[in-house]
């Protein structure tokens, strides 16, 4: 597949036309989290609209997409006003639903699944719950040991979740969403 | 006055202070807020990053639930709840397609637009024509007022102003006796969600915003978010190593210092459970 077509196929999912980036490398020298990442948001840009297959490949592989922390900022001054993290919200949902996600990324995967799956239960987010579901799937078992109890004397932390009561209707909104939660 | 009111998760748990300190400020001034009946939770950055429809379906049951008890008017002092509120808003308006298929889910309308006000919009609207009469203290301490991403951003939804260098907060701080400073880190990003699953990127982010707001002098940072929140206070051993020293910089809500301002305890405004300690000078 060559790439003509995937700007073409995030212009129809997400009304976002990556060809009118001009690479200014605005969004770049704006992006808090670049020097961390593999490619930056300006390459990315590039490979979306001259890439081919191995170059998509390489995007859904990447550790970009995951550490963009849609902090808006690339978009609110793109001269262009192409809206990035909106094309990073599609790459990642392909990169996941296509079994692509970056081997040193799957610590934040985990931890979104994590979160998702104690709202999913619960209606709301139960730090506890989360914190615990998170050291199962990332096998991290000895991290913030010691913020914890802090947070607990503190009246941060619930012992017991807090249960929403129209779960019926709630879990209707999840219904063939989310797999591998 | 009555108020609808999404508190999020943040302020029943790890931002407990700030609902304490906003729902005491209110009640001295006379403003009811009525919490949304059984609300969830918004879905924050995970379900935004995982899954599109439900990074939607999520908080509008929110809206739906607002709309259902007749409010028209929702305060969301959580930033990231609110702008993923808006966003939500404003993603059913230009999608009626999925706007029928989440209402039908939901067995509830989604018809009425109703108004989301961040807390800074709140407090200027209902706190600032009233803050003469209200504050009994003046904070005489220099501060850093820090908005962070989601109030300011994406400009093309939320319509911030001056959303490189926003002043709503530095101008309530000033009408309270405090003195901000002028400074360059205002809505640079705070590392958000990855304080668990990337510590070290947000001790990295987290503390240039500390180091500058030590660096032009302020005596606090003043924050309208639970992220940013718990990102510069709980995570400060992660930015002190980043910084290769201790900063002891105390981070407060805006309605905390509202709260000292009009004469409230500390306690009430819930500074002991905070990280860093809280010691600043109020003069009366």
């Amino acid at each position: 597949m060559i790439t003509e077509e995937l700007s073409h196929k995030i212009r129809e999912k997400t009304g976002v036309n990556v060809r009118e980036c001009y690479q200014c490398g605005k969004c770049t020298a704006g992006c808090p989290v670049a020097e961390w990442m593999d490619l930056r948001p300006s390459v990315v840009m590039h490979l979306l609209q001259s890439g081919n297959a191995e170059e998509e490949e390489q995007i859904l592989r990447s550790k970009t997409i995951w550490l963009c922390l849609t902090c808006e900022t690339c978009y609110s001054r793109c001269p262009m006003e192409i809206d990035i993290p909106k094309v990073m919200d599609y790459l990642r949902v392909r990169s996941l639903t296509e079994g692509k996600v970056n081997r040193e990324s799957r610590r934040i995967v985990a931890f979104h699944k994590a979160f998702l799956n104690t709202i999913k239960r619960n209606g709301r987010l139960h730090e506890m719950g989360l914190i615990i579901d998170y050291k199962m799937r990332s096998w991290n078992l000895f991290q913030d040991i010691t913020i914890a109890p802090e947070m607990f004397a503190k009246g941060k932390l619930h012992i017991l979740p807090e249960q929403i009561k129209g779960k019926k209707q709630y879990a209707r909104l999840f219904k063939k969403q989310v797999k591998n939660t | 006055m009555k108020i609808g009111f999404y508190p999020g998760c943040s302020l029943t748990g790890s931002s407990r202070e700030y609902n304490e300190s906003l729902l005491s400020i209110s009640k001295v001034a006379g403003i009811e807020l009525c919490e949304v009946h059984d609300w969830n939770c918004c879905g924050a950055t995970a379900a935004h990053n995982l899954n599109k429809e439900l990074s939607i379906s999520l908080p509008a049951r929110n809206l739906a639930l607002a709309e259902n008890d007749g409010i028209e008017e929702l305060v969301v002092p959580c930033a990231a709840c609110y702008n993923r509120l808006v966003m939500t808003q404003h993603e059913l308006n230009e999608n009626k397609d999925m706007k029928k298929r989440i209402s039908e889910k939901l067995q509830l309308p989604l018809e009425k637009g109703l108004r989301i006000l961040n807390v800074l919009q709140f407090l200027e609207k209902y706190f600032v024509p009233q803050l003469d009469q209200l504050v009994k203290k003046s904070l005489g301490f220099d501060v850093a007022c820090y908005y962070g991403c989601l109030l300011v951003r994406p400009q093309k939804v939320l319509h911030a102003e001056r959303f490189e260098d926003p002043m709503t907060m530095d101008v309530i701080m000033q009408k309270i006796g405090a003195t901000p400073v002028d400074w360059s880190f205002k809505t640079e990003c705070c590392g958000a969600g990855f304080s668990v699953s990337k510590t070290e990127v947000v001790g990295e982010l987290s503390g240039k915003i500390v180091r500058d707001a030590v660096n032009r002098g302020a005596k606090a940072l003043v924050v309208a978010c639970p992220m940013c929140h718990s990102n510069l206070d709980m995570r400060r051993s992660a930015i002190d190593s980043f910084l290769k020293k201790k900063v002891d910089i105390p981070v407060i809500y805006i309605t905390q210092a509202i709260a000292l301002a009009m004469g409230l305890t500390p306690r009430q405004a819930g500074i002991q459970r905070h990280f860093v300690p809280v010691n600043l000078p109020v003069n009366s």
